[in-house]
């Protein structure tokens, strides 16, 4: 068989865990995947990653939690979830029936939740863990766990611990040396990492003269956030052996490939999802066209392509 | 099995009813399945404007294909819906959401021709109220209120048994509010349906409360996605008989249409 002939490979290896394909939901886009079920076929998805759950309910901050901005928008959800019981009961069976990988995103305010949480974890049909230490809309544990060199060495070795999955540790980038903290999660023994998760920022409300978001702050995603972690997927990829899952304003095929090509073994796909509930799906379709014209046999051969 | 997605539909109308309210009228799938009370996703053009805008469907024609939408510009989004042309094409998902029901609340019997039905309408919450006022059955008795201009007027009396207009400027009906016109009118209904700002809502459900009325309320909150999965257009409901007893529910997706005693206002 020629190599136009052949359907194009988009299977990776990410962590141990083989993937169909690297395009898979950024936690807190997608829910558990329920409310996208009747927009796009869940089998096509390299992965489903869960939105974040703690070990009790979340009730999340007080509205409005949300603001658009210039090619982005802010969010300040603050975590609202209904618990691991609640989420082992009613998600992870809705999950099993479909042909996918799953994720699941560990929120936590103490290295104790975490654990916890992990720990219900165990005996679940569960491919992956993300650690959700990057939260900027909770006040305590979440970001400062992921903007404290220290503390992220420790929670992750924790949580490790706890652990038969691989772990990924889903970053901050509201920190001066992203690459200090990945460098950390890595010695701690993190299976990959995830960069990023939403940049710290506001709107004022010019008719009440008052922030506009009701927990004043809130977390920036969408395109207008894709060069900064364009940027940092490249340098984090230069100075770590474990793999990266990029993340950041991927809404097109075009945009998922600029971060494989600096270094990301997978992407995950956010804020897109609010504009075309089918659009992962098109990333995927993107690709395999892409890999068909381009005469490659599989994606692999891509990532970090960039840095030679 | 078929997957839903975005749509284009083709704008018939557009036009401006006041100088912040507009008209829309589009072209879309027939049978889309409305349910008075939903609403559709609208998106921009403009990339840099990324989130969709969720627009309250005012009447929907299922055989000839057609949607009304009454919405009003706020900001850069809507203005540029508001200078769209005739037969340009614009970008839809839906219906999305929970609509009013139209059955009485054993969910078995329509309401009764004979039935008082009260509909309470604030603002640019009053145009989703006109396909539910066509498609409910009963005495239907129509308050509506406005800051200084009215909308709609003259298609809620084509279908209602009654309708009242309060402004707050007094330009037009009663000076006042829907509350006022609510004190003035000795109403008994035996049902409730309402749609506008917080504040009013929150009166009319105090009212119906008193009263033992039964209520279904449609709320507005700011969303993003608009299919339930981001939980940022939460209202805070009642999950039990006591003060802490609450949970957050998603307005686009369990919504926008509420039970009137699950609400909690602040």
């Amino acid at each position: 068989m020629s190599k136009s002939e052949k359907r194009p490979n988009l299977a990776v290896k990410l962590s141990g865990v083989e993937l169909k394909n690297p395009i898979m939901p950024a936690s807190g886009t997608f829910g558990s995947g329920k409310e996208f079920d009747e927009y796009l076929d869940l089998n096509r998805l390299g992965m489903v990653v869960t939105k974040g759950v703690a070990d009790v309910p979340w009730k999340g901050n007080a509205t409005p939690r949300v603001a658009e901005t210039y090619g982005g928008m802010l969010n300040s959800v603050g975590l609202q979830n209904p618990g691991i019981e609640h989420f082992i009961r009613e998600d992870i069976p809705f999950l099993q029936n479909y042909n996918t990988r799953t994720m699941v995103n560990i929120a936590g305010r103490s290295i104790e939740e975490y654990v916890r949480v992990v720990t219900a974890l165990q005996n679940q049909p569960v491919d992956l863990l993300e650690l959700n230490i990057s939260c900027p809309n909770i006040k305590e544990g979440g970001v400062a766990f992921g903007t404290d060199v220290d503390m992220a060495y420790r929670v992750t070795k924790k949580v490790k611990e706890a652990s038969r999955q691989p772990l990924i540790v889903k970053l901050s980038p509201n920190v001066t040396d992203i690459v200090a903290v990945a460098k950390a999660c890595e010695a701690a023994g993190a299976d990959g990492i995830s960069l990023i998760n939403t940049l710290l920022g506001m709107k004022m409300d010019i008719k009440t003269r008052r922030p506009l978001l009701a927990n004043t702050f809130g977390g920036l995603s969408g395109p207008a956030i894709k060069p900064v972690a364009l940027r940092m997927v490249y340098q984090v990829a230069k100075e770590i052996k474990i793999p990266i899952i990029g993340i950041g304003g991927i809404t097109t095929w075009e945009d998922a490939l600029e971060f494989i090509l600096a270094g990301a073994t997978a992407v995950q796909v956010g804020t897109a999802n609010f504009r075309n509930p089918r659009v992962m799906v098109e990333i995927i379709e993107g690709l395999e066209n892409y890999l068909k014209e381009e005469n490659i046999d599989g994606i692999e051969e891509l990532i970090g392509a960039g840095h030679e | 099995m078929v997957h839903k997605s975005i749509e284009k539909a083709l704008i018939l109308k557009n036009q401006a009813l006041t100088p912040e309210i507009h008209e829309m009228v589009l072209g879309v799938k027939t049978t889309l399945g409305v349910t008075p009370g939903q609403f559709i996703n609208l998106y921009c053009k403009d990339g840099s404007r990324l989130l969709p805008r969720p627009i309250s469907i005012s009447e929907a024609d299922e055989k000839g294909g057609t949607l009304r939408l009454i919405y009003k510009v706020l900001g850069k989004g809507t203005e540029e819906f508001a200078n769209l042309q005739k037969y340009e094409e614009i970008d839809y998902l839906g219906p999305l959401g929970k609509g009013f029901t139209l059955e009485k609340d054993d969910g078995k019997t329509e309401t009764q021709e004979t039935q008082e039905i009260l509909i309470i309408g604030g603002g640019v919450g009053v145009p989703p109220l006109l396909e539910l006022s066509k498609q409910l059955k009963g005495k239907k008795r129509v308050l509506l209120g406005f800051e200084k201009e009215s909308i709609l007027i003259e298609d809620f009396k084509k279908v209602a048994t009654e309708v009242a207009v309060a402004t707050t400027t007094g330009d037009e009906g009663i000076k006042g509010t829907v509350m006022d016109l609510l004190e003035q009118g000795a109403y008994a209904p035996k049902k409730i349906y309402s749609c506008g700002p917080k504040g009013m809502l929150k009166a009319v459900q105090a009212w119906g409360r008193e009263r033992n009325i039964p209520m279904e309320l449609s709320l507005e909150e700011r969303m993003a996605c608009g299919i339930g999965a981001c939980l940022v257009c939460t209202c805070k409901t009642k999950e039990g008989p006591h003060e802490e007893d609450w949970s957050y529910k998603r307005v686009c997706k369990d919504g926008p249409v509420f039970k009137g005693d699950e609400v909690m206002f602040e």
